[in-house]
């Protein structure tokens, strides 16, 4: 009980503090403790549902159980590894010029605010707040896209407003819907929004208006998710944005969104008797992956580049959920965990990389490795877990994704592979000679923090060697609850 | 013929009105009349709010009908006073389509909310679900409204008006969500609000207008 309270309660109180003091020398640091801070109640948290199972707490408000469990530990984790990065980061683009220290301010009391909401909408147990806190994680990002406030970064923090408002509006419209179900056989209320007494009932709940809401839920936070068609703010808001909320965004935002939509399922699943709600998630999830694939190839700036491999990736795990069963669902979760790390990491080394050329088109940057090897390697080895190279923990959920679908939807595995084949070939051919080759880089006025960067891919290759068991477990019971 | 009870007339009264306001709001080129509207509408959706709550009993449904009258017909109608005061815009020229093209897929869209609608009201056990359609069909003009706008505070006010019609399907089709959700939802608007008030700052500093046609570059760029 008092873990979950914790978990909510630091960063808020982070974010007062630093909108106080977060133009100070100190801030920096302080956004990493209290993110620290943040880590440790998780941890207590985790551990507390490993040693006593999933709670309940506040009258029921809250639910912690092993679908959101280990999600709550990783943004916990890549939100302090990101806070460690954006010390010497946004210290940097300070002596840039590009920040001042009103905006610094900003960015660290809206960075303790933001994963204030992702986590509230994780642990939360009631759909409506949900919903409440997805709005807000909009809100707290577009001013963080928006932080240069250069005419690009402001274009697309606008489209990231426009497009995510009226898609977080459908998915507004969506949980009235089944609230509207929910009321008829729960009454009236507070408790006929908790996911858990919906569940209860799951099979009870009026078929059309499930079929109905899960469409408004699906598309709505699935803009969010970043779904081809709805894909369009991603690219934007990843490029023009500080590398810290690109790294965040994308390792925690979509994890997060793609979360509130497996919630959702579960209840449509339960209701509808056909696989309605699957067969909308596998084609949205396949068209992702391969629109994704091919744009990826015609990128020339490397944080599009890895935003549209992000989109690619929440493909395929929307695409695993969607195939559904106990090992599709298993490695489904299993790519969200790695694909957050590895994608979060990759960003880390994108940041300092372009930070040591000035520029973020591809074509501009060369050679990485000769003047910075570390930079260069940390670039180099996330690239390649990203693209799904054994052993690392991409290629073992990528793996298992691919043989079920063999076995179950044997009609999507070409597009799968050709996909993958043809991402694989777009990357990797731009990134290489970024890595080798001659070079124009020039030293960092400070000590670039590369320690996140290779936690990030020590964790991810143990994910693809061994699970811890307790993981494996959790991973086990979400994947029955998602069916 | 059966007598329809006072309340339900007025609840079908008020959700024709909103109707109107909608399309009255897709046909309006200046903002400040088109705050007005806005207004307008906050104050019908407080008032359907009010005489929902009285005819069925739901005490609850008094205190989000007096949200609705604090935040949409006083504050954000004044935040947005205050912002085209500020920013000196007064005038709004062509949409991308003109008007009565717009209109008309105005009534197609109300067709189609009218339609989408039809099962889902006919399982309604609340006295307003004849008018879910309407909700739908004001989320779904506010909507048109945002694609055909080019101006920055246009757009806000089709997102905030997409709110309302979003509120009123709350309203009619369950008698309003928990009091907790209602709460976030209004609190989101308003910073939401808020934040975008710092955002025109900051695009008009950089572009010296509010037209979303500087707001066109971002896009996919030809392969080399």
């Amino acid at each position: 009980m008092i873990e979950v309270a914790f978990v909510l309660a630091l960063p808020v109180a982070g974010a007062l503090l630093l909108a106080l003091v977060g133009h100070r020398q100190v801030a920096p640091t302080v956004n990493a403790i209290v993110s620290f801070c943040t880590l440790a109640a998780a941890a207590a948290l985790t551990v507390r549902v490993i040693e006593r199972g999933p709670l309940l707490a506040f009258h029921e408000n809250f639910l912690v159980d092993p679908f959101n469990v280990f999600l709550v530990a990783l943004t916990a984790f890549v939100g302090f590894t990101t806070s460690v990065f954006s010390r010497p980061y946004m210290r940097i683009e300070e002596q840039h010029g590009r920040l001042t220290p009103a905006r610094l301010r900003l960015y660290h009391s809206m960075y303790q605010l933001f994963c204030f909401t992702m986590l509230l909408a994780l642990t939360t147990n009631n759909v409506g707040i949900l919903w409440v806190a997805m709005e807000a994680a909009t809100l707290t990002t577009v001013l963080l896209v928006s932080l240069y406030r250069t005419p690009a970064s402001l274009e697309a923090a606008w489209k990231y407003f426009i497009l995510c408002g009226v898609g977080i509006a459908q998915a507004l419209f969506g949980t009235i819907l089944l609230y509207f179900a929910a009321e008829k056989v729960l009454g009236p209320g507070g408790g006929a929004l908790l996911w858990t007494k919906l569940n209860a009932v799951r099979d009870q709940l009026e078929p059309t208006v499930l079929a109905l809401a899960f469409v408004f839920l699906l598309v709505g936070y699935g803009t969010k998710v970043g779904f081809v068609p709805l894909h369009n703010w991603l690219p934007d808001a990843h490029a023009e944005g500080p590398t810290p909320v690109s790294a965040v965004l994308s390792g925690l935002l979509l994890n997060v969104a793609l979360y509130a939509v497996v919630r959702c399922k579960v209840l449509v699943d339960g209701a509808l008797p056909g696989a309605f709600a699957r067969n909308l998630m596998m084609g949205f999830g396949l068209l992702s992956v391969v629109v994704a694939a091919f744009l990826l190839a015609r990128q020339r700036d490397i944080k599009r580049l890895f935003a549209y491999s992000s989109i690619e990736h929440m493909g395929i795990v929307t695409f695993a959920f969607g195939v559904g069963g106990p090992i599709a669902s298993f490695a489904g979760l299993l790519h969200m965990t790695v694909h957050s790390l590895t994608k979060s990491a990759i960003f880390f080394a994108v940041g300092h990389a372009t930070q040591k050329t000035g520029t973020q088109i591809i074509d501009d940057i060369r050679g990485l490795v000769t003047i910075s090897p570390m930079i260069g390697w940390g670039l180099m080895l996330g690239t390649l877990a990203i693209l799904g190279m054994p052993p690392f923990g991409v290629f073992a959920s990528e793996f298992l994704i691919l043989t079920t679908a063999m076995r179950e939807q044997p009609w999507a595995t070409p597009l799968l592979l050709t996909a993958l084949g043809v991402a694989f070939a777009a990357v990797f051919s731009k990134v290489q000679p970024m890595v080798f080759g001659e070079t124009t880089a020039s030293r960092l006025p400070l000590r670039p923090a590369m320690l996140p960067v290779f936690t990030h891919l020590a964790l991810v290759l143990m994910l693809g060697l061994w699970i811890p068991p307790y993981l494996a477990e959790w991973y086990r019971q979400a994947a029955r609850l998602i069916g | 013929m059966i007598a329809i009870p006072l309340s339900s007339q007025l609840i079908n009264l008020f959700a024709a009105v909103l109707l109107l306001l909608a399309f009255a709001m897709l046909a309006q080129r200046r903002v400040v009349s088109l705050i007005d509207l806005f207004a307008a509408q906050g104050l019908v959706l407080a008032l359907s709010t009010a005489v929902v709550a009285w005819s069925t009993n739901q005490p609850h449904l008094y205190e989000s009908a007096g949200l609705t009258l604090l935040l949409k017909v006083i504050v954000l109608p004044w935040l947005l006073y205050r912002l085209v005061k500020k920013l000196d815009v007064r005038w709004e020229f062509e949409g991308l389509i003109n008007i009565p093209t717009t209109m008309l897929i105005g009534i197609v869209l109300v067709v189609f909310s009218f339609n989408l609608a039809l099962p889902i009201s006919q399982l309604a056990s609340t006295v307003t679900r004849s008018t879910l359609g309407i909700a739908m069909a004001s989320v779904m003009l506010s909507f048109l409204m945002m694609i055909t706008r080019r101006k920055a505070i246009p757009q806000v006010i089709g997102f905030l008006a997409m709110e309302n019609g979003l509120f009123f399907a709350a309203t009619s089709a369950t008698y309003g969500m928990p009091m907790v959700v209602e709460l976030g939802i209004a609190l989101d608007v308003l910073v939401g609000m808020l934040i975008l008030g710092v955002f025109f700052f900051q695009i008009r500093e950089q572009f010296d207008s509010l037209d979303l046609k500087h707001l066109e570059t971002l896009k996919e760029e030809p392969g080399e």
